[in-house]
């Protein structure tokens, strides 16, 4: 039996064309970003979508992955909404359409918040260093590749030696328009015991299909403290992916917030790498899902060198007919002694056809090391609910406090208020109807 | 340290390159007649020959066929499991062979030659005459059998795979290939394809077994695969207690066992499954085991994997009754070249049903253990509960472990928790007992067997003392 068939490239909309059309508009872009750009799009084009017995699709749908019908470039409608404040970069359809200068105090001081177009001219070294320069290993080569190849413009955002940014740095990235595909990009280089937060804020212009295939690259130098909170609302239709990448160096420590309400399918990848002793990652999610979204979150958490610390709680609120799946690993490499690494997903079911996958891993190979996980899925305690029912509090209104009541451990983590508050605006949003 | 190598030992030795661990125990081999031989490979007349030996009724025969179709067709799982399984030459396997004895009656009528190799094992006199209710298979077919009497005047049926499928088709056909189907996996078609001895198991309405009912597995020719298949069906409100322990002699290439063992537990009644592994360290164990429990049933799983290679096994049980209940209890141990990946499954298919899962292994040198697990609870059902726990602990500092569970959850009227834990023995227990006169080899032995002492309980008295024994042997020079 022959079942030889020819290497099938399936591109859909991200067709040669669309990609030489898109590299035409970046002129002024230096050859190497150009070349980075071109490897990607050949490797985007020789990779194959993910199959069903892809480990590490283990759960999702299939099906519903596709690159047609979309549209790179559309004329940019821009959204209004602004949760988390005046954006200092503000980028609709790929393109930036607005800024709000940094204070002229931390200017002086050498912190930098610019565009990626920007930064690959004038930093060019920082940029090669960082820009996607992690392995990409949880699944999503191909989309990875796809954003590479695509990106336009994004974030980038330097904190020098020893500066403490102060007020959250925020980038909005807007999608408009139907069939609109977005890139957004935001990479943060937190150097040597500087202090830095940092907001990402994905969200659509209208309620139409988009497809947005965004990446945030981390980088905590030796004794820098970075927060990354990114909050994803893009419309109920859309196709979305989102790759993060954590590095931490030598008694850095990174916390990072995913907080997920939009699309129609989110894929959501994260990476954070103990690199150096000392080295503390605090990796925190959020969800809350309606009618039949599925949010697919896969983490994983490496660490590398010894006294290094994880810390990763996952929680989601499951409504209506949706699905997630939390997939998460914890890899001990076999030199990293005295690893202290903790996972754990917890679902809250408020409905009784939603579904909850959960995969918590771990792979140790160093003996002298405290590693533990969980997984809880369950409705809440049926003498709260007696509770709440018997002082007549409709269902909409219980789901909404019992969600909150569940998300406070996770949103206490948060130090700064204002933040905190924002996010807690959002998330009631989804509760309205 | 290390001691010369004994002829035969060598490609062992230096498949374990550790020094200070016993390469050579456990290794013994007997020679023996065997008077049918269906030679190496497997081919349609491989499967053919073992049927005609057996004189099948020609439904087996036809099973057997078509489950040969589905294991050619069905990839290897590398796609998920180790790489390792693409070491096993099925060319190379001899996948019948039978003593030609008739199974006996008391123990005087065994050949030395078999109870020369229980005495290798160490199994003391006294135990013996207790084991004397064992239904020893000696590779393919059973070779000692007396329990059987005794169960029979309660009515219960004791049979080895083609006694049982021969005599009292009318009761084990209805449930034959059923709990676990040809096609559930590679391994599960293979050994439908070319099964022979194993335990097919019968226990009446109501009928409590009084005492385990066991059987010891061997292997005992180079490149023997070993393909039982047990089958056991407890009636409405019946109690049944089986246990199988394993131990192999060593060979210099590998060997395959795959066994397929299906238990259905009908309207309230209960199973306790035991199993110690211990087959040699070059043995790739590929197990499959399953089990149905019906309304107000139980099925127990208690599972000790220590020797072999490369084993994979996740006995699972399907809650299909309301009130069902499933339980694993699973223990393993991976020294030096050894890949214990193991777990459980639970399907939840009914209100109310409830499954635990806990799971306790123990990384030796260079060894790997790998929890798999999953656990599924479907929509539309209401009061489903299952509670996992896995904990691992870790010897030596080059030791490794995986943990890689699945849970869904639909619905909002379920419940479930997951908990696992990574953990290295307390250096400060490993110097107290120093401190008292223990060798750091006892020391570290007698912590390890505290780790797992709680599930340990749960084994009968003398499995609990094998295991221990078995433990105590595995962590000499494990240390230092």
């Amino acid at each position: 039996m022959s079942t030889l068939t020819a290497p099938q490239t399936i591109v859909g909309s991200f067709t040669a064309e669309a990609f030489a059309a898109q590299l035409a508009k970046q002129k002024s872009a230096p050859a190497w970003w150009l070349d980075r750009k071109r490897a990607a799009y050949e490797k985007f084009v020789s990779l194959p979508l993910p199959k069903r017995t892809d480990e590490s699709w283990r759960f999702s749908n299939i099906t519903t992955l596709t690159l047609d019908g979309f549209n790179v470039g559309g004329r940019a409608g821009i959204s209004t909404e602004a949760p988390f404040g005046p954006a200092h970069l503000a980028f609709a359809n790929n393109t930036l359409t607005s800024r709000t200068p940094l204070v002229a105090d931390l200017v002086g001081r050498g912190v930098i918040v610019t565009t990626l177009a920007e930064a690959a001219e004038k930093h060019t070294e920082l940029l090669k260093a960082h820009f996607m320069a992690q392995p990409q290993k949880q699944g999503s080569e191909k989309f990875a590749a796809l954003h590479t190849a695509f990106v336009a413009d994004g974030a980038f955002v330097y904190v020098p030696r020893g500066v403490e940014a102060g007020a959250p740095i925020v980038i909005t990235h807007s999608a408009a328009g139907a069939g609109a595909a977005v890139f957004p990009h935001t990479l943060v280089v937190a150097e040597e015991n500087s202090k830095v937060t940092v907001v990402d804020y994905f969200v659509s212009a209208d309620s139409a299909a988009h497809f947005a295939c965004g990446a945030n690259d981390l980088y905590a130098g030796h004794g820098a403290q970075l927060t990354y909170v990114a909050a994803q609302n893009w419309s109920r239709e859309t196709l979305s992916f989102q790759f993060n990448s954590t590095v931490v160096r030598r008694d850095a420590r990174v916390q990072s917030l995913n907080l997920h309400l939009g699309s129609r399918q989110a894929r959501h990848e994260s990476l954070s790498q103990l690199a150096a002793p000392g080295a503390f990652s605090e990796m925190l999610a959020l969800t809350v899902t309606e009618g039949a979204q599925e949010f697919d979150q896969r983490t994983l958490q490496i660490h590398q060198a010894p006294n290094t610390k994880s810390d990763l709680l996952y929680k989601n609120a499951l409504r209506d007919t949706a699905k997630t799946i939390f997939s998460g690993l914890i890899v001990v490499d076999p030199d990293a002694q005295k690893t202290d690494a903790y996972q754990s997903n917890r679902n809250l079911m408020l409905s009784d056809a939603a579904e909850a996958q959960s995969l918590p891993g771990l792979e140790i190979q160093a003996n002298d090391v405290r590693c533990t996980h969980g997984a809880t899925s369950s409705r809440i305690d049926p003498e709260q609910e007696f509770y709440l029912q018997s002082r007549g509090i409709r269902q909409a209104m219980a789901d909404e406090l019992l969600t909150f009541g569940f998300f406070e451990e996770v949103l206490n983590r948060l130090a700064s208020e204002p933040l905190h508050d924002a996010l807690r605006e959002l998330i009631k949003t989804k509760f309205k109807k | 340290m290390s001691q010369p190598p004994e002829s035969g030992t060598l490609e062992t030795t230096t498949e374990n390159p550790v020094v200070g661990i016993d390469q050579t125990k456990g290794d013994f081999q007997y020679k023996m007649d065997y008077e049918f031989d269906a030679g190496t490979g497997l081919n349609e007349n491989t499967v053919r020959y073992i049927s005609s030996v057996k004189k099948e009724a020609p439904w087996i025969l036809d099973f057997r066929l078509k489950a040969l179709k589905t294991f050619l067709e069905k990839p290897m799982p590398t796609h998920w499991a180790t790489k390792d399984l693409e070491n096993i030459n099925f060319d190379k396997i001899r996948y019948y062979l039978a003593s030609g004895q008739k199974p006996k009656r008391t123990w005087d009528e065994v050949p030395d030659d078999i109870k020369k190799t229980f005495e290798r094992l160490g199994i003391p006199e006294q135990e013996r005459k207790f084991l004397a209710g064992v239904e020893a298979q000696f590779d393919s077919e059973a070779a000692y059998s007396n329990i059987k009497d005794l169960v029979a005047k309660q009515g219960v049926i004791f049979a080895n795979s083609t006694e049982a499928l021969r005599e009292h088709p009318e009761i084990f056909r209805k449930f034959f290939g059923k709990v676990i189907p040809t096609g559930d996996n590679k391994f599960s078609a293979l050994n439908s394809a070319v099964f022979s001895g194993g335990s097919f198991i019968y226990v009446p309405p109501g009928v409590k077994v009084a005492q385990p009912l066991q059987a010891y597995f061997r292997i005992n020719a180079e490149n023997f695969g070993q393909f039982e298949r047990t089958l056991i069906i407890a009636d409405e409100g019946s109690e049944v207690v089986y246990m199988e322990g394993c131990t192999a002699p060593k060979f210099s290439t590998s060997t395959l066992h795959s066994a397929v063992v299906e238990l259905v537990a009908l309207k309230g009644a209960k199973i306790q499954y035991i199993t110690v592994q211990n087959w040699a360290n070059n043995v790739f164990n590929l197990v499959t085991k399953r089990g149905v429990a019906h309304e107000e049933a139980e099925i127990k799983w208690i599972d000790c994997n220590i020797g072999s290679r490369l084993t994979m096994k996740y006995p699972g049980v399907v809650l299909k009754g309301r009130k069902a209940r499933g339980e694993v209890i699973s223990i393993a141990l991976a020294n030096d070249g050894q890949h214990q990946d193991t777990g459980a499954k639970m399907i939840h298919a009914a209100d109310e049903t409830t499954s635990n899962i806990v799971a306790k292994s123990i990384s030796v040198g260079q060894g790997r253990s790998t929890y798999r697990g999953l656990v599924h609870i479907p929509k539309n059902l209401k009061g489903c509960k299952n509670n996992t726990e896995c904990d691992a602990l870790l010897i030596n500092t080059n030791s490794r472990t995986d943990t890689y569970p699945a849970i869904t959850v639909r619905g909002d009227r379920n419940a479930t928790q997951h908990e696992a834990s990574v953990s290295k023995v307390n250096e400060e227990m490993i110097f107290y007992m120093q401190q008292r006169g223990l060798t750091e080899g006892q020391a570290m032995s007698l912590a390890v067997n505290g780790f797992i002492n709680d599930l340990a309980r749960q084994f009968p008295m003398e499995y609990s003392v094998e295991l221990k024994r078995l433990i105590d042997l595995e962590m000499e020079g494990s240390v230092g």
